[in-house]
């Protein structure tokens, strides 16, 4: 019996548990966004979390949060997305920490980026691999 | 003018002087990113809220510079440290230049 | 019958996957106040076709459950104030607005969504909250009715559901209504479409299961209007069947029509017992 392509990938799928969007990556522009940001500045990679699920249950509204003790600011990243920039957060002299949390759209599976400007004038970096799913007929 | 934009804050009312607060913030906005076109093939123009900020008593709490990947809605929760009785003063800024406002008062004490 | 999608559908359903299995044994608290009912013993009549009967929140991820616990994070709420807004609004040749006749709808709005579909004695018919409502705007108001499930009429019925968190679904199935339940509950077990698929294939069969990378709930009505964070707006219960029948590719019923009104009796009795949950989040 014969089977077309697509529903050949969707037993595949059945089996392999999740239909996921290929990787998807923007090196160049990302690069560029980091240095405008930190003025060229070395960047540790330690210093910043963000929180991101594992599995975007749907790539329209991803929760995330960011944080990094005493930051001035916080860029985010989408390193998949046709644009990468997502937010930059600015903490203020009322800011009760330096932490935000946020919703984003994810085209597809990607890393998304955070990148703190520190207390001292230092930089700090981290990232997380979103896998962005497609559905079934939840559509 | 972006049309049915309705701000929704969680502000605490009272808080002891000094505290750290925990501040939620949602909007109705579409947030069209600029990527999407319509039946015909056009490219749907970008609309959306590209700041916002949160002050209290004139001093800023935080200042979000906003890009279309944030989803349509946008949510923001972040903290606040309250010094004295005041008022929070959100605002988001349209980018057809619309600014939408919203305040909560705080009692010290 | 197209024998080669019967097959792949069903080499799909029946795949071994290692995340299959039941909903998650998480509790909702919303507002750390509203103790919600998600899982339940089974109503009567479903007569042992399920064992108990779930949520659709149980069967999301960590994050997405997160967005319902709070007001304030659940995006489907601004919409609730919008029609809060137009709750006290005048309209209409009459120039009355909601709250001139219900005042407060924390008060006069409590239960509704519970048992709603319901007869409505004086009209003759069974009708769905957004029935009501166009009916009181037509003949009290002298205003024009809603489109159904559009806008307005979504914010509406959301804001009235959310004044039944918490209370158990509770809809009759006899009496004046007993013929169109049956109705709904023959469509709810018909094959439709291209796939023939039918509400029960997935929902009663499969629930737990993954269909690509959804995770197939029971297909329970108890969180509408839902806030889909898919299209990031609120969703009724009429379009989500529109979506569900279109899915097996078949030919839908309207929105609004009749089929679906008996349809969405049928399967908001199907969760009597779970606790209204409207607007609930979910994917």
């Amino acid at each position: 019996m014969e089977f077309t392509r697509r529903e050949t990938l969707a037993m595949g799928a059945g089996a392999a548990l999740l239909t996921v969007l290929p990787f998807r990556a923007n090196a160049a522009s990302v690069d560029e966004l980091i240095n405008e940001f930190t003025g060229g500045a070395a960047v540790a990679d330690s210093g910043v979390d963000l929180i991101a699920p594992e599995i975007a249950e749907n790539g329209n509204t991803v929760p995330i949060e960011v944080a990094a003790e005493g930051a001035s600011a916080i860029m985010v990243l989408a390193a998949g997305n046709p644009t990468p920039p997502v937010a930059t957060f600015n903490f203020g002299p009322r800011a009760g920490s330096h932490a935000a949390s946020t919703r984003i759209r994810l085209a597809g599976t990607q890393d998304v980026i955070a990148v703190a400007r520190l207390a001292d004038g230092s930089y700090a970096r981290t990232s997380k691999t979103v896998k962005v799913t497609i559905g079934g007929c939840g559509g | 003018m972006a049309s049915g934009v309705k701000p929704r804050v969680k502000a605490p009312s009272s808080a002891t002087a000094g505290e750290v607060v925990t501040i939620k913030t949602l909007i109705s906005h579409k947030m069209e990113s600029g990527q999407r076109k319509d039946s015909s093939g056009n490219v749907i123009p970008r609309s959306i809220i590209n700041r916002f900020t949160c002050d209290y008593n004139g001093e800023n709490v935080i200042d979000v510079k906003m890009e279309p990947a944030i989803s349509t809605n946008p949510y923001f929760e972040f903290e606040a440290k309250i010094p004295e009785t005041g008022e929070f003063k959100f605002t988001w800024y349209d980018d057809d230049g619309d600014v939408y406002e919203d305040s909560k008062a705080v009692t010290v004490g | 019958m197209n024998f080669k999608a019967m097959t792949a559908m069903a080499a799909l359903l029946f795949a071994p996957a290692a995340y299959a299995g039941g909903a998650d044994d998480d509790t909702l608290i919303v507002n750390d106040e509203i103790e919600m009912v998600t899982k339940t013993a089974a109503p009567e009549h479903l007569d042992g076709a399920l064992d108990q009967i779930i949520s659709g929140w149980h069967f999301r991820a960590d994050e997405t459950q997160q967005l319902q616990t709070d007001d304030f994070e659940n995006q489907g709420m601004i919409f609730v104030d919008q029609a809060m807004d137009t709750w006290n609004t005048a309209e209409g040749s009459e120039d009355k607005s909601c709250a001139d006749c219900h005042n407060d709808p924390a008060e006069s709005m409590k239960g509704v969504a519970a048992t709603y579909p319901k007869w409505n004695e004086e009209a003759g018919e069974l009708r769905t909250v957004q029935m009501q409502v166009n009916d009181c705007r037509e003949s009290r108001m002298g205003a024009e009715a809603w489109k159904y499930d559009a806008g307005e009429a979504i914010n509406m019925e959301a804001m009235i559901a959310s004044h039944s968190r918490g209370m158990p679904v509770d809809v009759a199935i006899d009496g004046p209504v007993a013929e169109q339940w049956e109705k709904g509950k023959d469509i709810y077990y018909t094959r439709y479409g291209q796939l023939e698929l039918a509400c029960a294939s997935c929902h009663e069969e499969n629930y737990g299961n993954y269909i690509r990378a959804d995770h197939l709930s029971q297909g329970q009505i108890n969180g509408f209007p839902t806030y889909r964070l898919k299209n990031a707006r609120l969703n009724g219960v009429h379009s989500r069947f529109r979506g569900c029948i279109r899915d097996t590719r078949a030919e839908t019923f309207p929105t609004g029509s009749p089929e679906f009104v008996a349809l969405e009796l049928y399967v908001k009795s199907r969760g009597n017992g779970l606790s209204v949950e409207g607007p609930s989040v979910r994917n």
